[in-house]
């Protein structure tokens, strides 16, 4: 009972407080008052001061993450690669059957290439009304076409998978036009960007006080970069594997004492789209290394 | 503006019954303390015991507590890895009074609202993660103790 009660007074107290210095005070949030700065307009065009994680990883970490014989995600992308090529599915057709191989530009049978799929996800599925990942438009392929069950979400093979369509479009630069109102994804941008600026967790941090306003500074041990997706799926030694992009939110929401959402949830894939049109103009990374 | 006067004193029994159920199995916050701000400043002791240095700089180092030296330089020298986020704190005994260094450690959004220094004795932030809910960062001693620590700074 003592546990019940004190709830009660803790929310009581704090929107006392809140009250009073809202009160007091005429500060803008960060939110609102940066939200202009290192995004620009509601433009479509690229993002001139956007960066990666990339130029704040020290020497070694990039060498690993320039060299494919060092990168540590290459061995998924191998175990994925015999997976693209295989027929051993329900439906009796394997990826490179209707995409052709992963690097042919011209798509195969079906005319629809690998290259450029990492530089323009999300988009926008007209079948749900929502935003599509990669990760979701591979497990479409899988289950749609080769009928047999989608790759978990974390998997090995998802990640490798991930990593093999990605990395077609290298250097490639991110494009998203969300920003338009006219755009389908305009709805999950917005939505996306909220949550972006919006202050959750014990820790009470939007995205952006450490990824707008301290990029480049440092916390504890880390320096901060601008938080940007380009680089997934990406190798972390702390993880010892590669990881998605969601878990990284996952991981971000966590330090923060936040609730987390799922793995595809809409939540995430909203925050993706909004990350996506961020970054837009930097180039495709995938599969980056990073501390 | 600067005159306004804040009573937090809140009853415990009145508000009991109404949330039954709203915290999560192995929850063990411990009852808020009400306090007084008085001008940006909470001249009162939130537990009414003096609170321990040696303990507060425990506190401030500990990753799962304070965790100050994210985001400031200390002089903790045992400490690698001090974060540039925050000015540095290594004369806060002379340029503060201890009432002010208490209201700092409560809610610093009282001074900033959109400061990144979590406010450590609040609940009530949005989307919190289950086992935090209702649950401050810090104890009212805990904050008494880095309070306490921060004067010893000079
Ligand atoms: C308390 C600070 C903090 C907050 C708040 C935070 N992050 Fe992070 N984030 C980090 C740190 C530290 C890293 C690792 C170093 C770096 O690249 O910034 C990181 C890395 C990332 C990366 C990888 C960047 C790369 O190039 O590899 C992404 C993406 C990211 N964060 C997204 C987010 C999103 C989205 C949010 C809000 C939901 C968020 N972060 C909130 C601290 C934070
Ligand atoms: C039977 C043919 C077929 C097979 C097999 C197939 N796909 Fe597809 N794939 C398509 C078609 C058609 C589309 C476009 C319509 C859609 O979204 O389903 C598509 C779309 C895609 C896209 C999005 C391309 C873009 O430009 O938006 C990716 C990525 C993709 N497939 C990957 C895969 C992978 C990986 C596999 C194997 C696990 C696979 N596909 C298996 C037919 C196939
Ligand atoms: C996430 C980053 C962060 C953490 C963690 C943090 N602070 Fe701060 N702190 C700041 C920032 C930023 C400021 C600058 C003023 C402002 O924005 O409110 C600040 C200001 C202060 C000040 C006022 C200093 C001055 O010269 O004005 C004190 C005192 C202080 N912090 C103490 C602490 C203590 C003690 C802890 C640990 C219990 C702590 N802070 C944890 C970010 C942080």
């Amino acid at each position: 009972m003592k546990k019940l009660i004190t709830t009660a007074i803790a929310l009581m107290s704090a929107g006392l407080l809140v009250a009073a210095c809202s009160a007091g005070d005429s500060n803008m949030s960060a939110g609102d008052s940066n939200m202009s700065k290192s995004t620009g307009e509601n433009g479509i065009s690229d993002n001139p001061d956007a960066w990666s994680g990339y130029q704040t990883a020290r020497e070694g970490v990039r060498a690993m993450n320039d060299d494919d014989f060092e990168n540590p995600v290459m061995p998924y992308v191998d175990l994925a690669a015999n997976i693209y090529d295989s027929r051993d599915n329900k439906g009796n057709i394997s990826c490179a059957d209707c995409h052709g191989a992963p690097e042919d530009e011209t798509g195969g049978r079906s005319g629809i290439p690998m290259k450029g799929v990492g530089a323009s996800y999300p988009r926008f599925n007209a079948d749900t009304g929502k935003p599509i990942n990669v990760e979701l438009q591979i497990n479409k392929c899988r289950e749609e076409r080769q009928v047999e069950k989608g790759f978990k979400y974390e998997s090995d093979e998802m990640l490798g998978m991930t990593a093999l369509v990605n990395y077609q479009s290298r250097g490639m630069p991110v494009v998203s036009t969300a920003a338009n109102p006219d755009d389908e994804l305009h709805s999950a941008w917005q939505t996306g960007k909220d949550f972006y600026y919006q202050r959750r967790g014990q820790l009470d941090m939007g995205c952006n006080n450490c990824h707008e306003d301290n990029a480049e500074n440092i916390i504890r041990a880390e320096t901060l970069s601008q938080g940007q997706s380009n680089g997934f799926p990406t190798y972390r030694f702390k993880w010892q594997k590669p990881g998605s992009l969601h878990r990284r939110f996952r991981g971000c929401n966590k330090n923060i004492r936040a609730a987390n959402f799922n793995y595809g949830s809409d939540e995430y894939l909203n925050l993706e789209t909004y990350l996506a049109w961020r970054g837009r103009g930097l180039p495709v990374e995938a599969p980056a290394v990073r501390k | 503006m600067k005159n306004k006067k804040l009573l937090a004193k809140l009853s415990a029994a009145a508000f009991g019954v109404a949330v039954a159920g709203a915290i999560s199995f192995g929850a063990q916050a411990e009852e808020m303390v009400s306090f007084e701000i008085v001008d940006e400043t909470i001249p009162q002791s939130l537990t009414g015991k003096a609170g321990d240095p040696v303990a507060g700089r425990k506190t401030a180092i500990n990753r799962k507590k304070g965790n100050c030296l994210a985001c400031h330089v200390m002089p903790i020298p045992e400490q690698q890895f001090h974060g540039l986020i925050g000015p540095t704190l290594d004369d806060t005994g002379d340029r503060f009074t201890e009432a002010e260094l208490r209201m700092r450690m409560v809610d610093s959004k009282v001074f900033d609202e959109s400061t990144m220094m979590p406010s450590f004795y609040k609940t009530g932030q949005h989307m919190v993660l289950k086992k935090f809910v209702g649950k401050t960062i810090l104890s009212a001693q805990e904050v008494e103790d880095v309070v306490a620590y921060l004067m010893t700074l000079k």
